[in-house]
Protein backbone atom coordinates (compact mmCIF):
# COMPACT_ATOMS: atom_id res chain seq x y z
CA UNK A 1 0.00 0.00 0.00
CA UNK A 2 2.61 2.60 -0.91
CA UNK A 3 1.83 3.75 -4.35
CA UNK A 4 2.35 7.01 -5.31
CA UNK A 5 0.29 7.72 -8.63
CA UNK A 6 -3.31 8.14 -9.38
CA UNK A 7 -4.33 10.18 -6.13
CA UNK A 8 -8.41 11.43 -6.91
CA UNK A 9 -8.49 14.68 -6.81
CA UNK A 10 -5.68 16.58 -5.67
CA UNK A 11 -7.00 19.32 -4.41
CA UNK A 12 -6.18 21.87 -1.67
CA UNK A 13 -7.41 20.94 2.01
CA UNK A 14 -7.75 16.99 0.60
CA UNK A 15 -6.31 14.55 2.43
CA UNK A 16 -7.48 11.75 0.68
CA UNK A 17 -4.50 9.43 -0.24
CA UNK A 18 -5.12 5.88 -1.42
CA UNK A 19 -3.82 4.71 1.78
CA UNK A 20 -6.55 6.79 3.93
CA UNK A 21 -9.17 5.05 1.93
CA UNK A 22 -7.55 1.98 2.64
CA UNK A 23 -7.64 2.43 6.15
CA UNK A 24 -11.39 4.09 6.41
CA UNK A 25 -13.21 1.21 4.52
CA UNK A 26 -10.57 -1.68 6.31
CA UNK A 27 -9.84 -2.08 3.34
CA UNK A 28 -12.37 -4.02 1.97
CA UNK A 29 -12.88 -3.78 -1.87
CA UNK A 30 -15.93 -2.75 -3.56
CA UNK A 31 -19.43 -2.92 -2.43
CA UNK A 32 -21.00 -1.18 -5.63
CA UNK A 33 -23.25 -4.34 -6.99
CA UNK A 34 -25.35 -4.65 -3.49
CA UNK A 35 -24.73 -1.01 -1.89
CA UNK A 36 -28.06 -0.05 -1.31
CA UNK A 37 -27.33 3.51 -0.90
CA UNK A 38 -28.16 6.27 -4.10
CA UNK A 39 -26.48 9.70 -4.23
CA UNK A 40 -30.04 11.03 -2.80
CA UNK A 41 -31.04 8.06 -0.12
CA UNK A 42 -31.64 10.36 2.83
CA UNK A 43 -29.67 8.97 5.77
CA UNK A 44 -30.88 9.37 9.18
CA UNK A 45 -28.70 8.82 12.27
CA UNK A 46 -30.49 6.27 15.14
CA UNK A 47 -28.30 6.89 17.75
CA UNK A 48 -25.24 9.11 18.91
CA UNK A 49 -21.85 8.80 18.34
CA UNK A 50 -20.64 6.76 21.08
CA UNK A 51 -16.46 7.22 22.47
CA UNK A 52 -14.15 4.88 20.39
CA UNK A 53 -15.90 4.86 17.05
CA UNK A 54 -14.09 5.66 13.73
CA UNK A 55 -14.25 9.48 13.72
CA UNK A 56 -16.10 9.48 10.41
CA UNK A 57 -18.85 7.20 11.48
CA UNK A 58 -18.92 9.29 14.57
CA UNK A 59 -18.91 12.37 12.05
CA UNK A 60 -21.98 10.87 9.76
CA UNK A 61 -23.94 10.45 12.87
CA UNK A 62 -23.58 14.03 13.85
CA UNK A 63 -24.20 15.40 9.97
CA UNK A 64 -27.25 12.72 9.95
CA UNK A 65 -29.42 14.00 13.09
CA UNK A 66 -31.40 15.29 10.58
CA UNK A 67 -31.97 13.71 7.14
CA UNK A 68 -28.90 14.08 5.01
CA UNK A 69 -28.70 12.82 1.45
CA UNK A 70 -25.59 10.48 0.68
CA UNK A 71 -24.06 13.20 -1.70
CA UNK A 72 -23.98 15.64 1.31
CA UNK A 73 -21.97 13.74 3.38
CA UNK A 74 -19.74 12.87 0.97
CA UNK A 75 -18.98 16.53 0.37
CA UNK A 76 -19.16 17.87 3.79
CA UNK A 77 -16.70 15.05 4.56
CA UNK A 78 -14.71 15.69 1.60
CA UNK A 79 -14.82 12.11 0.94
CA UNK A 80 -15.20 10.20 -2.69
CA UNK A 81 -18.81 8.95 -2.90
CA UNK A 82 -18.04 5.34 -3.15
CA UNK A 83 -16.27 5.68 0.26
CA UNK A 84 -19.05 7.28 1.56
CA UNK A 85 -20.67 4.30 0.75
CA UNK A 86 -18.70 1.72 2.10
CA UNK A 87 -19.19 3.73 5.43
CA UNK A 88 -22.87 4.22 5.37
CA UNK A 89 -23.55 0.48 4.57
CA UNK A 90 -21.62 -0.60 8.06
CA UNK A 91 -23.27 2.08 10.08
CA UNK A 92 -26.67 0.78 8.24
CA UNK A 93 -25.81 -3.15 9.22
CA UNK A 94 -25.12 -1.75 12.77
CA UNK A 95 -28.68 -0.11 13.03
CA UNK A 96 -27.34 3.30 13.58
CA UNK A 97 -28.43 4.87 10.70
CA UNK A 98 -31.79 3.95 8.90
CA UNK A 99 -31.94 4.89 5.12
CA UNK A 100 -34.94 6.70 3.35
CA UNK A 101 -34.31 5.56 -0.30
CA UNK A 102 -35.55 7.48 -3.38
CA UNK A 103 -38.78 6.15 -4.70
CA UNK A 104 -37.88 3.99 -7.88
CA UNK A 105 -41.04 4.81 -10.14
CA UNK A 106 -40.77 8.42 -8.82
CA UNK A 107 -39.09 9.16 -12.49
CA UNK A 108 -42.37 7.54 -14.28
CA UNK A 109 -45.37 8.67 -11.64
CA UNK A 110 -47.07 11.17 -12.71
CA UNK A 111 -48.39 12.07 -8.74
CA UNK A 112 -44.83 12.58 -8.15
CA UNK A 113 -43.97 14.58 -11.61
CA UNK A 114 -47.01 16.78 -10.14
CA UNK A 115 -45.54 17.25 -6.93
CA UNK A 116 -42.21 18.24 -8.40
CA UNK A 117 -43.71 20.97 -10.57
CA UNK A 118 -46.14 22.30 -7.66
CA UNK A 119 -42.83 22.44 -5.37
CA UNK A 120 -40.89 24.21 -8.32
CA UNK A 121 -43.72 26.85 -9.04
CA UNK A 122 -43.57 27.52 -5.54
CA UNK A 123 -39.82 28.95 -4.95
CA UNK B 1 -15.95 23.33 -15.93
CA UNK B 2 -14.06 20.41 -16.71
CA UNK B 3 -13.32 18.63 -12.89
CA UNK B 4 -13.33 20.95 -10.26
CA UNK B 5 -16.38 22.80 -10.85
CA UNK B 6 -15.77 25.12 -7.66
CA UNK B 7 -13.42 26.61 -5.23
CA UNK B 8 -12.56 23.81 -2.93
CA UNK B 9 -11.32 26.69 -0.35
CA UNK B 10 -14.95 27.97 -0.29
CA UNK B 11 -16.07 24.50 0.93
CA UNK B 12 -17.57 23.88 4.08
CA UNK B 13 -16.41 21.36 6.97
CA UNK B 14 -18.29 19.34 9.08
CA UNK B 15 -17.22 21.95 12.01
CA UNK B 16 -18.92 24.98 10.18
CA UNK B 17 -21.95 23.86 8.21
CA UNK B 18 -23.81 26.50 7.17
CA UNK B 19 -26.51 23.96 5.50
CA UNK B 20 -30.16 24.61 6.56
CA UNK B 21 -31.17 20.92 7.57
CA UNK B 22 -33.95 19.07 6.20
CA UNK B 23 -37.37 18.14 7.07
CA UNK B 24 -37.67 15.72 9.50
CA UNK B 25 -40.37 14.21 7.19
CA UNK B 26 -37.92 14.57 4.42
CA UNK B 27 -37.90 11.02 2.62
CA UNK B 28 -37.68 11.47 -1.21
CA UNK B 29 -34.74 12.42 -2.65
CA UNK B 30 -34.73 13.04 -6.74
CA UNK B 31 -31.96 14.34 -8.95
CA UNK B 32 -32.26 16.49 -12.06
CA UNK B 33 -28.62 16.46 -13.83
CA UNK B 34 -27.50 20.22 -15.54
CA UNK B 35 -24.63 19.06 -17.84
CA UNK B 36 -23.01 21.27 -20.44
CA UNK B 37 -19.20 22.19 -21.60
CA UNK B 38 -16.75 23.98 -19.77
CA UNK B 39 -18.06 27.61 -18.58
CA UNK B 40 -21.68 26.95 -19.85
CA UNK B 41 -23.02 28.16 -16.64
CA UNK B 42 -24.28 24.73 -14.54
CA UNK B 43 -22.84 25.94 -11.16
CA UNK B 44 -24.18 29.21 -11.75
CA UNK B 45 -27.46 27.51 -12.58
CA UNK B 46 -27.30 25.36 -9.93
CA UNK B 47 -26.59 28.45 -7.14
CA UNK B 48 -29.42 30.56 -8.68
CA UNK B 49 -31.90 28.04 -7.45
CA UNK B 50 -30.28 26.12 -4.51
CA UNK B 51 -31.18 26.53 -0.98
CA UNK B 52 -27.53 25.47 0.01
CA UNK B 53 -24.31 27.34 -1.47
CA UNK B 54 -23.53 24.35 -4.27
CA UNK B 55 -21.37 22.14 -2.94
CA UNK B 56 -18.60 19.59 -4.48
CA UNK B 57 -18.13 15.88 -4.57
CA UNK B 58 -16.31 13.46 -6.63
CA UNK B 59 -17.00 9.92 -7.64
CA UNK B 60 -14.10 7.61 -8.91
CA UNK B 61 -14.50 4.85 -11.70
CA UNK B 62 -12.74 2.27 -13.68
CA UNK B 63 -12.72 1.94 -17.06
CA UNK B 64 -14.59 -1.10 -16.89
CA UNK B 65 -17.29 0.96 -15.14
CA UNK B 66 -16.99 -0.13 -11.56
CA UNK B 67 -16.93 2.46 -8.65
CA UNK B 68 -13.91 2.74 -6.72
CA UNK B 69 -14.51 1.70 -3.12
CA UNK B 70 -11.47 -0.97 -3.80
CA UNK B 71 -8.76 1.56 -3.10
CA UNK B 72 -6.31 -0.56 -5.20
CA UNK B 73 -7.82 0.67 -8.11
CA UNK B 74 -6.97 4.48 -7.51
CA UNK B 75 -3.87 3.74 -8.63
CA UNK B 76 -5.43 1.87 -11.21
CA UNK B 77 -4.00 3.88 -14.72
CA UNK B 78 -7.59 3.93 -16.01
CA UNK B 79 -9.69 4.98 -13.01
CA UNK B 80 -10.94 8.51 -13.45
CA UNK B 81 -11.94 10.68 -11.04
CA UNK B 82 -15.15 12.99 -12.15
CA UNK B 83 -16.15 16.13 -9.50
CA UNK B 84 -19.52 17.26 -9.47
CA UNK B 85 -21.06 20.27 -8.25
CA UNK B 86 -24.97 19.91 -6.78
CA UNK B 87 -27.34 22.29 -4.25
CA UNK B 88 -30.85 21.12 -3.46
CA UNK B 89 -33.88 22.25 -3.22
CA UNK B 90 -36.66 21.33 -0.85
CA UNK B 91 -40.03 20.45 -2.67
CA UNK B 92 -42.26 20.18 0.29
CA UNK B 93 -42.92 18.51 3.29
CA UNK B 94 -41.10 14.77 2.01
CA UNK B 95 -39.64 15.53 -1.54
CA UNK B 96 -35.99 17.07 -1.79
CA UNK B 97 -34.61 18.03 -5.25
CA UNK B 98 -31.10 17.83 -5.86
CA UNK B 99 -29.35 19.57 -8.55
CA UNK B 100 -26.14 18.33 -10.09
CA UNK B 101 -23.63 20.23 -12.11
CA UNK B 102 -21.22 17.68 -14.19
CA UNK B 103 -19.07 18.01 -17.23
CA UNK B 104 -20.36 17.01 -20.48
CA UNK B 105 -17.70 15.53 -22.34
CA UNK B 106 -17.03 11.64 -22.96
CA UNK B 107 -15.25 10.76 -19.57
CA UNK B 108 -18.05 12.19 -16.98
CA UNK B 109 -20.38 9.19 -18.67
CA UNK B 110 -18.43 6.34 -17.33
CA UNK B 111 -20.38 8.05 -13.89
CA UNK B 112 -23.56 8.48 -15.41
CA UNK B 113 -25.12 4.45 -14.65
CA UNK B 114 -23.93 5.17 -10.81
CA UNK B 115 -24.56 8.34 -9.93
CA UNK B 116 -27.15 9.84 -11.64
CA UNK B 117 -29.59 6.29 -12.43
CA UNK B 118 -33.12 7.68 -11.64
CA UNK B 119 -33.26 10.76 -12.48
CA UNK B 120 -36.10 12.94 -13.48
CA UNK B 121 -34.09 13.95 -16.71
CA UNK B 122 -31.55 16.67 -17.86
CA UNK B 123 -30.95 20.00 -18.70
CA UNK B 124 -28.54 20.34 -21.27
CA UNK B 125 -27.08 23.95 -20.88
CA UNK B 126 -25.50 25.41 -23.84
CA UNK B 127 -23.41 28.58 -24.82
CA UNK B 128 -23.90 29.51 -28.64
CA UNK B 129 -20.51 30.11 -29.36
CA UNK B 130 -19.62 26.70 -28.26
CA UNK B 131 -22.54 24.99 -29.61
CA UNK B 132 -20.32 21.38 -30.24
CA UNK B 133 -19.83 21.72 -26.49
CA UNK B 134 -23.08 20.12 -26.53
CA UNK B 135 -23.22 17.26 -29.46
CA UNK B 136 -22.06 14.44 -26.82
CA UNK B 137 -24.24 15.04 -24.40
CA UNK B 138 -27.62 15.29 -26.27
CA UNK B 139 -26.53 12.05 -28.17
CA UNK B 140 -26.17 10.13 -24.98
CA UNK B 141 -29.17 11.74 -23.34
CA UNK B 142 -30.86 10.20 -26.63
CA UNK B 143 -29.72 6.91 -26.83
CA UNK B 144 -30.06 6.55 -22.88
CA UNK B 145 -33.71 7.81 -22.71
CA UNK B 146 -33.34 10.02 -20.13
CA UNK B 147 -35.82 12.97 -20.68
CA UNK B 148 -33.93 16.66 -21.47
CA UNK B 149 -34.46 19.94 -22.50
CA UNK B 150 -31.64 22.54 -23.60
CA UNK B 151 -31.13 25.41 -22.50
CA UNK B 152 -29.59 28.17 -24.12
CA UNK B 153 -28.01 30.49 -21.42
CA UNK B 154 -27.64 34.22 -22.38
CA UNK B 155 -24.17 35.07 -22.37
CA UNK B 156 -25.11 38.41 -24.70
CA UNK B 157 -23.54 36.11 -27.58
CA UNK B 158 -24.64 35.84 -30.97
CA UNK B 159 -28.90 35.63 -31.11
CA UNK B 160 -29.50 32.72 -33.29
CA UNK B 161 -33.08 31.79 -34.10
CA UNK B 162 -34.13 28.79 -31.74
CA UNK B 163 -34.39 26.85 -35.02
CA UNK B 164 -30.81 27.47 -36.48
CA UNK B 165 -29.93 26.10 -32.94
CA UNK B 166 -32.05 23.03 -33.30
CA UNK B 167 -30.65 22.45 -36.85
CA UNK B 168 -27.33 23.19 -35.25
CA UNK B 169 -27.85 20.80 -32.50
CA UNK B 170 -29.89 18.05 -35.02
CA UNK B 171 -32.43 18.49 -32.31
CA UNK B 172 -35.56 16.16 -32.40
CA UNK B 173 -38.23 19.10 -32.40
CA UNK B 174 -40.06 17.12 -29.13
CA UNK B 175 -37.32 18.19 -27.31
CA UNK B 176 -38.32 21.37 -25.63
CA UNK B 177 -35.17 24.39 -26.21
CA UNK B 178 -35.91 27.25 -23.57
CA UNK B 179 -33.96 30.43 -23.34
CA UNK B 180 -32.11 31.26 -19.73
CA UNK B 181 -30.12 33.79 -17.95
CA UNK B 182 -28.75 30.93 -15.44
CA UNK B 183 -27.93 33.93 -12.68
CA UNK B 184 -31.56 34.86 -12.27
CA UNK B 185 -33.18 32.69 -10.25
CA UNK B 186 -36.47 32.93 -11.78
CA UNK B 187 -34.95 32.05 -15.07
CA UNK B 188 -33.22 28.83 -13.92
CA UNK B 189 -36.86 27.73 -11.82
CA UNK B 190 -38.85 28.41 -15.45
CA UNK B 191 -35.97 25.75 -16.52
CA UNK B 192 -36.68 23.37 -14.37
CA UNK B 193 -40.51 23.50 -14.87
CA UNK B 194 -39.69 23.16 -18.60
CA UNK B 195 -37.90 19.57 -18.07
CA UNK B 196 -40.53 18.11 -15.64
CA UNK B 197 -43.29 19.72 -17.96
CA UNK B 198 -41.51 17.81 -20.62
CA UNK B 199 -40.83 14.62 -18.63
CA UNK B 200 -44.30 14.59 -17.47
CA UNK B 201 -45.63 14.51 -20.68
CA UNK B 202 -43.16 12.25 -22.51
CA UNK B 203 -43.92 9.52 -19.36
CA UNK B 204 -47.94 9.86 -20.09
CA UNK B 205 -47.34 9.31 -24.06
CA UNK B 206 -45.27 6.54 -23.94
CA UNK B 207 -47.69 5.12 -21.07
CA UNK B 208 -50.41 5.53 -23.40
CA UNK B 209 -48.34 3.63 -26.40
CA UNK B 210 -47.89 0.86 -23.93
CA UNK B 211 -51.41 0.09 -23.07
CA UNK B 212 -52.31 -1.13 -25.88
CA UNK B 213 -49.60 -3.34 -26.48
CA UNK B 214 -49.29 -5.02 -22.65
CA UNK B 215 -52.27 -6.76 -24.13
CA UNK B 216 -50.34 -8.76 -26.75
CA UNK B 217 -47.79 -11.01 -26.62
CA UNK B 218 -45.01 -8.81 -24.26
CA UNK B 219 -41.74 -8.72 -25.99
CA UNK B 220 -40.04 -9.15 -22.61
Amino acid sequence: MNGQGGQPGNRPGRDDSPDRLYTLTGGRSRSAPDNPFDLVTLVVAECDPVPGMQSEHAAILRLAERPTAVVEVAAVLRLPVGITKVLLADLLAAGRVSARHPRRTAVTDPDILEQVLVGLRNL
Amino acid sequence: MDSVTSDPAESVGAEADPRPPLRASADNGLKIVVVGGFGAGKTTLVRSVSEIRPLSTEETMTRAGEAVDDVSAVRDKNATTVAFDFGRITLDARNVLYLFGAPGQERFWFLWDRLFTGALGAVVLVDTRRLDDSWYAIDRLERHGTPFVVARNDFGGPDFAPQAIRDALDLDPDVPLVHCDARARNSSKRVLIALVEHAKHRYRRSYDAQVPALTEESPR
